[in-house]
């Protein structure tokens, strides 16, 4: 399989992809300061129909999901998406934030993207952040009664953690 | 009337079975909770945490010097590809100029872990699918990559050799010499491994059309390396995004459209005569110059968020750092290969028949550390 | 023709005369015949929880085999296992597991703890929510092998070190390790 030719793809620019992200009226906001990537900050109700329309979307194409990192900023949480398109090869992040540290809540992406199944569990359980529409929310990595979530910034174990 | 007895006696049932955590044949600590009709997998759930060791949280209060040897005891089996992971991060963050021969050194080593990985990985596959011979073949031929290794980097399994801004010292006088016996050695051993496990009538049987995964769901469920490359998914970053000295070396991107469990099998075969040749093209052709960069004694890096992957032994591992400017990060991410690849076993499995489980999860190289961290 | 004192195994404990017409009389206590035989043949159990594995891995290969020293059997099952090489870190999650596979085992019964990890808690002893800080918080431990990961010369050296306090051992005077533990006697 001759594949060189493949190597050699750089899909759209940045501003393309924002010229054509920002026709699609889903209210969000560019950033490319303190990153490689474009960064787009979605609001919760608008980031399950994004993510649908950047997957199917033929210009944009991002059909693979390569990284979830779940986020405390301090005062709010929200997950990070990578996403990176496999026939145009253009990358993009995703970010989408609430400042409701009680019961955090988004819709999950697991439908588009299969492999966001376990990466949200990942961040259910060590964030607390709750997904709308999951087939099995449960603690992944935690055993299943264990209180509090140890990511967060205010998290606070005196009796395992040896702070130094 | 007879027919009802049958169907009374023979009627089929759904039961759980347990699978780890203490099993041999899930490379660690992984627990799989099976649902079985006879011997057909209905569902497999993975309970992953058994060496959760909570390297994220630590991240956060170490330094990013501190930082290199806890992602050796991640995916120990490429711990010198995951050091050099981190330090990529780091002096792409700082914006660091990196000698030539640092990336040549860096290129070697890595692909000599690579190999020491695939050689691990095939015998441990044989000795999964009832080969036990494949075992001791496997780790013979290993043993001489870690006397290169030791020699070099004073360790063995554990390198912590890259360091932010180069290595930690300069490669031993007899690296070059003993690297080229070992390339030379092993190019007559590789052939024995296909003359004693490829080409084994039992072993194709147990694998051939087995867990097969095809190229959307291989890209949807995230998976790297070559279990994505065995079902067409073109994603080897040596080769998308080069980083060190891959964008000067000739190699092939070991990549099929079967998608099965022999498949996977083959592409790291494959690969292991791609690790030579890049080692053949690179060892003779070391630069000179300096083994490092000073950086400061506490490295600080900029605001902001920086992301780095490399191609380990087991596909793509991404580091995520967000950084406030401070000498530790304020979020360390590993994208690990191991977790999105694990994620796919449920649909390679269910199905399938118990025992074919096991072939599937050899072929995966699950390293339970690198999905756990 | 009976056997020669030394073509015998030199380790053999006790004394072997000659009786004439093709038999000997050996001399030897239960306790010393007993150990030999025990301390030769541990058989241990699979239990591999992270890098160090590898290097347990690698002892029982092709370039140090440990079968050499008597660890012939690796046994998947605690039930037919004599030694539990505890290799890796042991987390919260994973304690009560190792307790119940140590509880499975059949007396009597041995523990190494090999690399820093297993000891200590090792390079996870700090700011880690997760980590048992030491397997013996868990289980009795009886040799501790150092190193991070210890090579496998090391854990040849500890096995060997745990064959020596085996042939101490006194079927009279029997200690259990498990007894008292959880009191922290």
């Amino acid at each position: 399989m001759d594949l060189t030719k493949d190597y050699k793809i750089i899909g759209m620019t940045n501003s393309e992809l924002q010229t054509l992200i920002n026709s699609w009226n889903f209210e969000v906001e560019f950033s490319e300061a303190e990153s490689q990537f474009l960064n787009i900050t979605v609001k919760p109700e608008n980031l399950h129909q994004l993510g649908l329309q950047l997957k199917s979307n033929k210009e944009t194409s991002f059909d693979f999901l390569f990284c979830v990192t779940g986020m405390d900023w301090g005062t709010d949480l929200g997950v990070v998406y990578h996403l990176e398109s496999t026939t145009h090869r253009h990358q993009i992040v995703v970010k989408v934030k609430t400042s409701d540290r009680e019961n955090p809540t988004f819709d999950s992406v697991c439908d588009i993207w299969y492999t966001a199944e376990f990466h949200e569990m990942e961040v259910f359980d060590f964030f607390g952040i709750k997904f709308n529409n999951h087939p099995n929310l449960k603690r992944l990595f935690m055993p299943l009664d264990w209180v509090g979530y140890p990511l967060r910034k205010d998290y606070v174990d005196e009796v395992n953690m040896v702070i130094k | 009337m007879t027919t009802t007895i049958e169907t009374n006696t023979f009627k089929s049932e759904e039961y759980f079975i347990n699978m780890g955590p203490q099993h041999p044949a899930t490379h660690g600590v992984l627990r799989l909770l099976l649902t079985i009709d006879g011997e057909i997998i209905k569902n497999v759930e993975p309970d992953l945490g058994y060496i959760h060791r909570s390297i994220e949280k630590m991240c956060e209060r170490d330094s990013y010097q501190q930082i290199v040897h806890l992602t050796d005891r991640m995916d120990y089996l490429s711990s010198h590809i995951n050091n050099e992971a981190v330090c990529l991060t780091v002096e792409n963050a700082l914006g660091l100029e990196i000698p030539e021969r640092v990336k040549v050194i860096r290129t070697i080593l890595a692909e000599l872990t690579r190999l020491a990985s695939h050689q691990l990985w095939w015998g441990v596959m044989g000795m999964d699918v009832g080969a036990l011979t494949t075992y001791f073949y496997g780790f013979r031929d290993r043993e001489l990559i870690n006397d290169i290794f030791e020699e070099t980097c004073g360790a063995r399994l554990t390198m912590n050799y890259n360091i932010p801004g180069g290595l930690m010292f300069d490669i031993h006088p007899n690296f070059v010499k003993r690297t080229k016996d070992f390339i030379a050695h092993f190019k007559t051993k590789l052939p024995e491994y296909d003359t004693l496990l490829t080409g084994n009538v039992i072993f194709q049987k147990r694998t051939q059309g087995v867990g097969i995964l095809t190229k959307e769901d291989a890209i949807s469920f995230g998976t790297t390396g070559p279990v994505a490359r065995a079902s067409g998914f073109s994603c080897d970053i040596r080769k998308h995004h080069p980083y060190s000295a891959y964008d000067r070396v000739q190699f092939n991107e070991a990549i099929s459209t079967v998608g099965d469990t022999f498949t996977r099998y083959q592409m790291r075969i494959q690969e292991m005569w791609e690790s030579i040749s890049i080692i053949d093209q690179l060892i003779d052709n070391i630069p000179d110059g300096d083994f490092k960069v000073a950086t400061n004694a506490v490295i600080k890096l900029p605001k902001g968020e920086f992301y780095q992957k490399v191609e380990t032994a087991r596909g793509e591992l991404g580091v995520f750092i967000v950084s406030d400017g401070k000498k530790s990060p304020y979020r360390m991410k590993f994208r690990s290969p191991g977790f999105s690849n694990l994620s796919a076993l449920k649909k390679m499995a269910v199905g399938s028949k118990l025992g074919d489980l096991v072939a599937i999860m050899a072929t995966l190289d699950i390293v339970v550390p690198d999905i756990d961290r | 023709m009976g056997i020669e004192k030394n073509e015998l195994v030199n380790d053999f404990p006790g004394q072997i005369i000659p009786g004439g017409n093709g038999g000997n009389i050996t001399i030897t206590t239960l306790d010393k015949v007993i150990n030999w035989g025990r301390s030769n043949s541990l058989w241990s159990l699979y239990f591999g929880t992270s890098c160090c594995a590898i290097e347990m891995m690698q002892t029982g290969a092709a370039r140090h085999d440990y079968s050499r020293f008597g660890f012939e059997v690796a046994r998947p099952s605690p039930r037919q296992a004599d030694l539990i090489i505890i290799a890796g870190t042991i987390v919260n999650k994973m304690a009560p597991v190792l307790r119940r596979l140590y509880d499975q085992m059949a007396e009597p019964k041995y523990v190494i703890a090999m690399g820093a990890c297993a000891i200590s808690g090792g390079p996870f002893y700090y700011n880690t929510y997760s980590v048992v800080k030491g397997a013996d918080h868990v289980i009795p431990v009886d040799v501790y092998v150092p190193g991070c990961p210890p090579r496998p010369e090391a854990l040849l050296e500890g096995m060997m070190m745990l064959q020596e306090k085996i042939r101490t051992e006194s079927m009279k005077h029997k200690v259990n390790p498990i007894d008292g533990f959880d009191q922290g006697l």
